[in-house]
């Protein structure tokens, strides 16, 4: 047994060392904007800087509105499914693997195609209607994740019984949507919304592709004319990647109730 | 059964809710089921409009020519050098990745779940893992270019403390290895998510019963732990692989044009049709769904493999 | 010279002692069952005969060789597990020769030896099956199988058939018990359900909190339980509270009536608190309407000595062949068991009885 915990040890410092070396190298990089010393002078450009601000912004308005998209799209289509159409099961499963299958980069290709200034549903015309197709590209790229949080939440709270018990008390399908069914899931929504959050923070492919001006293009743009102001971002980023993963978790723990 | 039977029946299995759900529907008599039809018309409608149409658009497009007929020669220009080379390269980054990930992944979550390490290791690796599996695109090339690049720290440090110079060595960051390096920051995660309830699935009473009938702890890996675990681990690897050929914003930053890879061609193509020819960007692009599908639709099917087992 | 003996064994986690010194000397060819409430520790003293447990203190022989400290895989002996444990990457006809095949027997010898042990467990059309193809009951027979094909020793099962159906349960236990008086091999049996180790057993060890309180024949264990717990734990008993009257003619007290207790009397002195115990089968009605006047020690028609308390009835459950029925007496009830008799209705819930019992049914325990 000890030569197999020595290894274990052993296996665990690597992976350890092999994940924590480069953010410590970020971070010691991001530090040397001034020659000489340590100063967290490439923190204080980029978080000045009117375009982060700008691109962040947008990302962050690209994220929420993904967000209430997928809601909109994800709940009534989980619940359905499982109340009353359990033999599309099989099918809303397929399609929601679909994003993973595919990359981005083929998705948002095949949008530029589909949806440009000479086709039937002219989404690229102006902004407006293309920050709409850049959302619906993002709430296809979140959609693996979405759904199958929501319903994993939902399964775990047996929504048939609840309904069920619902109607036997006298309420309408709407009240129990809202005032039963919701409620017990929001912490599967909320841990779905972190993620797709993340998600879309960082993406870069279809926002560059659509030419919005999204944080991830930013990111681009500043790679390839800076030099230490890219690891200052990097910091920043993987922050706000980790504050969402802590969310996530922190929501799921708290209501996580203790099996008997 | 030929028995007589005097007991009540059993209430049969619960089924579609009964009729008076309909008249507690405001005024109109739509039964529950075509309630349920309406609410999942959205999602059906977006999944089409915004998932299978562009993708069988491009499918389409693949076989046809600038007029619009059906050619398959832009499946035959797939095969020009360039292009071929391109392909070769995305392959090989990503069996590298895939292949490094999930050994080193293996062993990782083998630490955690079976190596008998303190228990409180394990859930702040899968936090960080989590983490780590989603820190993809351009800032972990950024990241990676500011640990191992020319300046980096780890350079400098190896340069400096260890007198050992890494560029002089032919390794550098902006090429093939340095790439893999890099994929394997969120290649590794991914397995070590995917392989720990797998472990987890691993019985202690197989470990004991193969014990007890004689077999020796190498016996038992070969002869059972590996089997069992091996639809999981090859799915996981195919994962991975179709996550790395998928892969384009860190390649982007970091090896940008010097490495060709088939994402990298496809974006150049979309954004200026430097293949000079709008149909081969479809016919790359249906090479990289035929490869991604095959790959992970594997992957899916040996998953329900392996869940079919452990019931 | 006993087959398999555990000497003296203790075991320790940490602070925590969960067996106590356990003494036990098993026959060739015995059928032992553990027998005790979860967290006793029958489980952990099997799993130390097994090898998966290293005893703190004590000693393991197995035909007269010491195994406390060989590997499991050195002993020789095979394990039955609740949950199967069966390979799942395996079919039943490889499952049944993984023992076999690790000890690296000749290809003829294993597939002979498969489809005998199939052919013993009657389920030689499932070779080729995937163990999630085949129901709880087939699995664990199956499980038998690959225990015995290897021709241990000693065949261990830990509380095999919780996992399966009741009436799965019951013939399966005669399954066991029919094959194993076939083969002849020294058994040790951990169950928590008193029923079944009472069927199959040819001994019982009854343990509580880490140590045997009694080792006997089934036939002992229920009719002369040596602890309160064992009196307890192995079937039903209901249980009166009385004061001692006097210690040496068993004279005992309870409420109104005097009864009188032939054994197992524990010395106490007069006015001590005790418990009047008696199993339900040992219990008798009787048609009578006059408990106020009790008479203790009416004789019947044989000459034999009866005690007779009178009380009413509680509550009647009718359970097929036997009906139990349960009378109020004093502030406590006593539970009576006897055969279903199509002739006769059981009495109604609130009649008037009397309840009569040998000297030599009762069972004098200390204390309330």
């Amino acid at each position: 047994m000890k030569q197999q915990r020595l290894g274990a040890w052993i296996a665990f410092v690597v992976g350890t060392l092999y994940f924590i070396v480069p953010l410590i190298g970020t971070f010691e990089f991001s530090l040397r904007l001034k020659r000489g010393e340590y100063s967290f002078e490439a923190y204080r450009v980029v978080l000045t800087d009117p375009k982060f601000l700008a691109s962040f912004g947008y990302s962050t308005l690209m994220a929420l509105i993904t967000i209430v998209i997928g809601i909109v799209l994800v709940v009534p289509t989980a619940y359905w499914i499982q109340l009353r159409l359990p033999k599309l099961r099989p099918l809303v499963e397929f399609i929601t693997l679909l994003p993973l299958v595919m990359p981005a980069i083929i998705i948002v290709f095949g949008y530029l195609r589909l949806y440009n200034s000479s086709s039937l549903i002219p989404l690229t015309a102006n902004a407006r209607s293309t920050d709409l197709l850049l959302a619906f590209s993002y709430v296809t790229l979140a959609l693996p994740y979405m759904y199958r949080a929501v319903e994993t939440g939902m399964r775990a709270i047996d929504v048939r019984t609840l309904t069920e018990a619902g109607e036997i008390l006298g309420a309408s399908m709407v009240t129990i949507l809202f005032k039963v069914i919701f409620p017990n899931v929001r912490v599967a929504i909320l841990s779905g919304a972190f993620l797709t959050f993340a998600t879309v923070i960082g993406e870069f492919t279809m926002a560059s592709l659509l030419n919005r001006p999204a944080f991830g293009p930013y990111l681009q743009l500043i790679g390839a004319n800076r030099a230490y102001e890219p690891s200052a971002l990097a910091i920043i980023a993987f922050l706000v990647t980790w504050a969402c993963m802590g969310l996530i978790n922190v929501f799921g723990q708290a209501r996580q109730p203790k099996r008997a | 059964m030929t028995a007589i039977d005097t007991t009540p029946p059993l209430p049969a299995e619960p089924g579609p809710v009964p009729e008076p759900f309909a008249a507690r529907t405001k005024g109109m008599s739509i039964g529950p089921q075509a309630w349920a039809w309406i609410g999942v018309t959205p999602f059906f409608v977006f999944a089409l409009m915004f998932l299978l149409i562009p993708t069988l658009y491009l499918v389409i497009g693949a076989f046809q020519d600038a007029d619009g007929n059906f050619t398959l020669g832009n499946l035959g220009d797939l095969f020009t050098p360039t292009i071929l080379a391109a392909y070769w390269i995305s392959i090989k980054v990503s069996v590298a990745s895939a292949v490094l990930g999930a050994l080193i992944g293996f062993f990782l979550a083998y630490s955690v779940v079976l190596g008998g390490l303190p228990a409180w290791l394990r859930p702040t690796l899968m936090t960080f893992s989590g983490v780590a599996s989603n820190f993809a695109g351009l800032p972990l090339a950024f990241a990676f270019l500011a640990t191992l690049g020319r300046t980096g720290l780890v350079t400098v440090l190896l340069r400096d403390l260890l007198g050992f110079n890494l560029y002089s060595t032919g390794f550098n960051l902006l090429s093939f290895w340095g790439l893999t390096l890099t994929y394997l920051y969120f290649q590794i995660p991914l397995m070590v998510l995917i392989l720990t309830p797998a472990l987890d699935g691993l019985k202690k009473e197989w470990r004991e019963a193969s014990e007890i009938l004689g077999a020796s702890t190498k016996q038992y890996w070969t002869m059972v732990a590996l089997p069992v675990l091996f639809p999981s681990v090859m799915g996981a690897t195919l994962l991975l692989f179709a996550n790395s050929f998928g892969a384009i914003a860190t390649a982007y930053a970091l090896t940008g044009s010097s490495l060709n890879i088939v994402t990298i061609l496809l974006y150049a193509q979309i954004r200026g049709d430097v293949l000079h020819n709008q149909n081969l960007g479809y016919a790359l692009a249906l090479g990289m769904i035929l490869i991604t599908g095959v790959s992970n639709g594997t992957y899916i099917w040996l998953r329900g493999r392996a869940e079919r087992w452990m019931r | 010279m006993p087959f398999l003996e555990i000497s003296d064994v203790r075991k320790q986690f940490g602070p925590n002692v969960v067996v106590k010194g356990f003494d036990l000397a098993i026959e060739q060819g015995e059928f032992v069952s553990f027998l005790g409430p979860s967290g006793c520790g029958k489980t952990t003293v099997l799993r130390m005969v097994a090898g998966f447990e290293n005893p703190t203190a004590g000693r393991i022989l197995i035909d007269g060789k010491d195994v406390t400290t060989l590997r499991p895989n050195q002993r020789n002996v095979g394990m039955v597990f609740q949950a199967y444990a069966l390979f799942p990457n395996m079919t039943v006809a490889d499952n049944v020769a993984f023992g076999l095949k690790v000890a690296k027997r000749p290809a003829e010898e294993v597939k002979a030896r498969v489809d005998e042990m199939l052919n013993m467990i009657k389920l030689p059309q499932l070779a080729t099956r995937y163990p999630y193809q085949c129901s709880g009951g087939q699995q664990q027979r199956v499980a038998l199988a690959r225990a015995l094909a290897h021709k241990p020793k000693v065949l261990l099962l830990d509380e095999p058939l919780s996992a399966l159906d009741a009436k799965i349960r019951v013939s399966l236990r005669e399954e066991i018990r029919a094959l194993q008086r076939t083969l002849g091999i020294t058994t040790i049996f951990v169950t928590h359900d008193q029923e079944e180790a009472l069927s199959v057993s040819d001994r019982i060890v009854v343990m509580n909190e880490g140590k045997a309180d009694q080792v006997g024949t089934p036939f002992e264990i229920y009719n002369n339980p040596a602890t309160r717990f064992v009196a307890n734990f192995v079937g039903t008993l209901s249980v009166l509270k009385g004061k001692v009257v006097d210690a040496s003619s068993g004279k005992i007290q309870i409420g109104r009536h005097e009864i009188v207790a032939s054994r197992r009397m524990f010395k106490g002195n007069p006015g001590d608190p005790c418990s009047v115990a008696l199993r339900p089968e040992a219990a008798v009605l009787e048609n009578g309407h006059d408990h106020a006047a009790a008479k203790p020690n009416g004789a019947n028609g044989n000459g034999v000595l009866r005690n007779r308390i009178g009380g009413t009835v509680d509550d009647v459950h009718f359970l097929g062949s036997v009906v139990r029925i349960k009378v109020k007496v004093e502030d406590d009830a006593i539970s009576l068991d006897t055969f279903n008799n199509p002739n006769t209705t059981p009495p109604q819930r609130g009649a008037p009885v009397t309840v009569s019992f040998t000297p030599a049914d009762v069972l004098v325990l200390e204390g309330a």
